[in-house]
């Protein structure tokens, strides 16, 4: 089954092309990794997946069903780099931002989420309050309380040290592994993409690469296109962050 | 004059009555508006109150139901102001300066052009409660009413939205719908609230309670209680000062406002809340 479908998708932000004719699906239980430099267009493709930016061009169907047309959004859980809007004098308590958005209150999936993440004791204290790390955990319990079928993360751990960094990747490769959850993740580091993910999609306003990370490290035509060094770099990366983590 | 003489006044009880509904209405909405750091938008939709109130004293209105028919204009205005911030093109205070600047400029040129009315006109620069009419205490009533009932009913997309409007819109949350409501309620806080406090101070009754409240560091609920209840209580203590010491209303019950925030700050300093 067909989890999300994109086809020719395309974007403008004020008449200048931030993605242009992407087409890819991603099938239940995919591990996608999602690449690319700066500018690259990876936050404005998710962006568009979740109907925060509505597409100039092309078409997204989720779950089967088209964008318009997608209400079960509790399938989704999203992280998203950072809480852009985020006042540190915001009076929500760690346990009213996890179950955000909740229309029913569930206190044991409520407890196992914040144990899981290591947060349980930091239950009633005020978000703003918290670290950088323990606002991202914090975020990351959110998007993981229901139990989604599709998890999307957007650079997800920047803000989190080696080791919660490690029980992130851990565990959702784990969600992927046990419940078939589909993730998508967009990061800079293709050494946790080939650690983790299954799959790569490597954009530069474009698809440049779509298809497993074996593909990837063996094709001619990456090598053409980065460099066979860097292709090299790329691609061994992840052994570096085996060793790191 | 004693305290309970004051209070005999029918004129009195009405002007602490609305006074209060008022003080809610805008401390409650202001939580939201400040901690989306749409603060400034009390000083837009004032300024936009001064052009309608001009606009409607033109066509001929009766004093008595200027706050009514000033509404509709007011409540479009508002709808402007969000439009122009989720154009993309222009920042939420840009916006708010473009309509704000539209209503004053629209304002002094009615003023000017007609001349006879300038007094009245002027005088809701500096608002005064204790003119608050019957009509305008129903309005405040039904007003109050609507806040509270809208905030309970769509409490948890409210909270969603005001920690991160993106995020929110990912859970399926209407948030244009939610942002149209708070729009449309804050427009009409703000024209209620020009009787209070004057065109002048309508952005001190939103912003000033929930800056108070938030020194307290609790939770979303009662943030929003706890700024009502400081709001009401300024209202309450500036209503009775102004009447005892001949004050203009408006005035003395900003200063109210400001005393708690800096009494809280204060306060807080020397006694910092447990963890």
């Amino acid at each position: 089954m067909n989890v999300i479908n994109v086809d020719n998708l395309t974007f403008c932000y004020n008449g200048l092309e931030a993605i242009s004719n992407i087409s890819f699906t991603v099938k239940r239980g995919d591990y996608l990794g999602v690449a690319g430099p700066n500018g690259s267009g990876k936050s404005t493709l998710i962006k568009n997946i979740l109907g925060i930016l509505k597409p100039q061009k092309g078409n997204i169907n989720i779950f089967g069903q088209p964008l318009i047309f997608f209400h079960q959004w509790d399938r989704i859980g999203y992280l998203p780099q950072r809480i852009s809007s985020l006042n540190n004098h915001f009076p929500g308590t760690v346990e009213e931002i996890v179950q955000l958005g909740m229309k029913k209150r569930n206190a044991i999936a409520l407890k196992r989420t914040l144990e899981m993440m290591g947060i349980a004791h930091l239950a009633n204290r005020l978000i703003g309050e918290l670290s950088y790390g323990e606002q991202q955990r914090t975020i990351l319990a959110r998007a993981l309380i229901s139990q989604p079928d599709l998890l999307i993360f957007d650079e997800p751990t920047t803000a989190l040290d080696p080791e919660t960094r490690e029980i992130f990747y851990s565990l959702t490769s784990e969600m992927n592994r046990t419940y078939d959850t589909t993730i998508i993740l967009v990061t800079h580091d293709t050494g946790i993409i080939g650690k983790y993910a299954r799959n790569l999609l490597y954009l530069d306003k474009k698809v440049i690469f779509y298809g497993t990370f074996e593909d990837f490290c063996t094709s001619p035509d990456m090598a053409g296109f980065f460099g066979s060094t860097s292709q090299h770099m790329i691609c061994h990366q992840h052994d570096k962050t085996e060793n790191n983590v | 004059m004693g305290l309970v003489d004051i209070l005999n006044y029918e004129f009195v009880q009405r002007a602490i009555l609305a006074g209060m509904l008022i003080a809610a209405i805008s401390s409650i909405l202001g939580v939201f508006l400040v901690l989306r750091r749409f603060s400034l938008i009390g000083d837009g939709l004032a300024h936009i109150t001064f052009g309608s109130v001009a606009v409607v004293m033109l066509i001929g209105v009766s004093p008595a139901y200027i706050t009514l028919a000033a509404l509709p204009l007011v409540m479009l205005s508002s709808l402007a102001i969000l439009k122009l911030t989720h154009s993309r093109r222009i920042h939420g205070d840009a916006a708010i300066g473009i309509v704000s600047s539209l209503g004053i400029a629209t304002g002094i040129i009615l003023a000017g052009l007609s001349g006879g009315y300038n007094l009245d006109l002027f005088s809701y620069l500096f608002g005064n409660i204790l003119t608050v009419t019957q009509t305008e205490l129903w309005l405040s009533f039904i007003v109050f009413l609507t806040t509270v009932a809208t905030v309970v009913i769509f409490y948890n997309d409210f909270f969603a939205i005001t920690f991160d409007e993106e995020l929110a819109q990912t859970m399926g949350i209407k948030t244009k719908r939610i942002n149209v409501l708070l729009f449309l309620l804050t427009a009409v806080a703000a024209v209620l609230a020009m009787k209070v406090a004057g065109i002048m101070l309508v952005s001190a009754m939103l912003i000033l309670p929930p800056l108070t409240a938030l020194q307290l560091s609790m939770n979303f609920k009662k943030t929003i209680i706890a700024a009502a209840c400081f709001s009401i209580l300024s209202v309450i203590c500036g209503i009775v000062l102004a009447f005892l010491l001949n004050l203009p209303a408006g005035g003395t019950i900003v200063i109210f406002n400001i005393g708690f925030l800096l009494l809280i700050s204060g306060a807080k300093k020397i006694w910092p809340l447990p963890r």
